[in-house]
């Protein structure tokens, strides 16, 4: 977890296309500037970045299930449940699954545990669009490999 | 059993919070009811679900983008009602179904 670059997921665990699920971890790092101000003495996540990793976490199965044709943008956010206090070091898997793929729009239901106590959950919807910029393709290439994005998956039907 | 104007009117009261009465078949969503886009995903999302279809927003969109349609006839009620019944019977006249 990059908070700096907000790039919040560390490695896809599992893609699996024919569920139309997938499975990511993301290490919550041991120290950063956030946890001195969210909160003193008692640091923990923010629910806004919970919601961006489960974000995340979604965009990129469905960029799985489009074949990186198109860029899934966060619209709408709903039932968005922090469930538990997830600290400093701890390590977040993060379950996502595709719950309809409309024209234009993706509907993602999305559950973070520690270990394997549920933390945080929602149901999250994306604008999905052509890339706007080809700089943001390779950018999406280059993030897919660092994390273990199986490109395989997604060439062999 | 209601109509497919009741049910997608119930649906759009619900996900807009416009009272269902403000809601007629003539209505059009964007310039009566003032349905925006972001809005629109949301009901669009609950109605593929209602109806177990998949609403071609997009294609809608270019075609009025393209000046071959009106946005009337995909945005009055009565005629997204009409679009969505040939939506249900075509799923169900394909083979499989």
């Amino acid at each position: 977890m990059n908070l700096d670059y907000f790039t919040l997921i560390d490695r896809i665990v599992e893609l699996n296309l024919d569920e139309k699920r997938i499975t990511v971890e993301a290490q919550v790092p041991a120290k950063h500037t956030i946890f001195e101000g969210h909160f003193p003495g008692f640091p923990i996540m923010p629910g806004v970045l919970l919601t961006e990793a489960m974000a995340q976490s979604s965009g990129w199965l469905i960029l799985g299930v489009l074949k990186f044709e198109r860029m899934p943008f966060l619209a709408i956010v709903k039932e968005a449940k922090m469930r538990g206090f997830v600290n400093p070091g701890e390590l977040l898997t993060i379950e996502a699954k595709l719950e309809h793929e409309g024209s234009g729009f993706a509907v993602t239901k999305v559950k973070g545990r520690v270990g394997k106590e549920l933390k945080c959950s929602a149901e999250l919807t994306f604008g999905l669009a052509p890339f706007p910029d080809p700089a943001l393709r390779v950018h999406m290439d280059a993030m897919a490999n660092k994390i273990g994005f199986p490109l395989q998956a997604i060439t062999h039907d | 059993m209601s109509s497919t104007f009741d049910q997608i009117a119930n649906i759009i009261a619900e996900t807009c919070d416009i009272p269902r009465d403000t809601i007629k078949a003539e209505s059009h969503a964007i310039d009566d009811l003032g349905i925006d886009s972001l809005d629109f995903l949301d009901i669009a999302f609950a109605i593929d679900k209602a109806f177990g279809i998949k609403m071609p927003l997009e294609k809608w969109t270019q075609e009025v983008n393209d000046g071959k349609a009106t946005t009337e006839q995909y945005f009055v009620l009565q005629n997204l009602a009409d679009r969505i019944d040939e939506l249900v019977a075509a799923k169900n006249a394909a083979p499989g179904a």
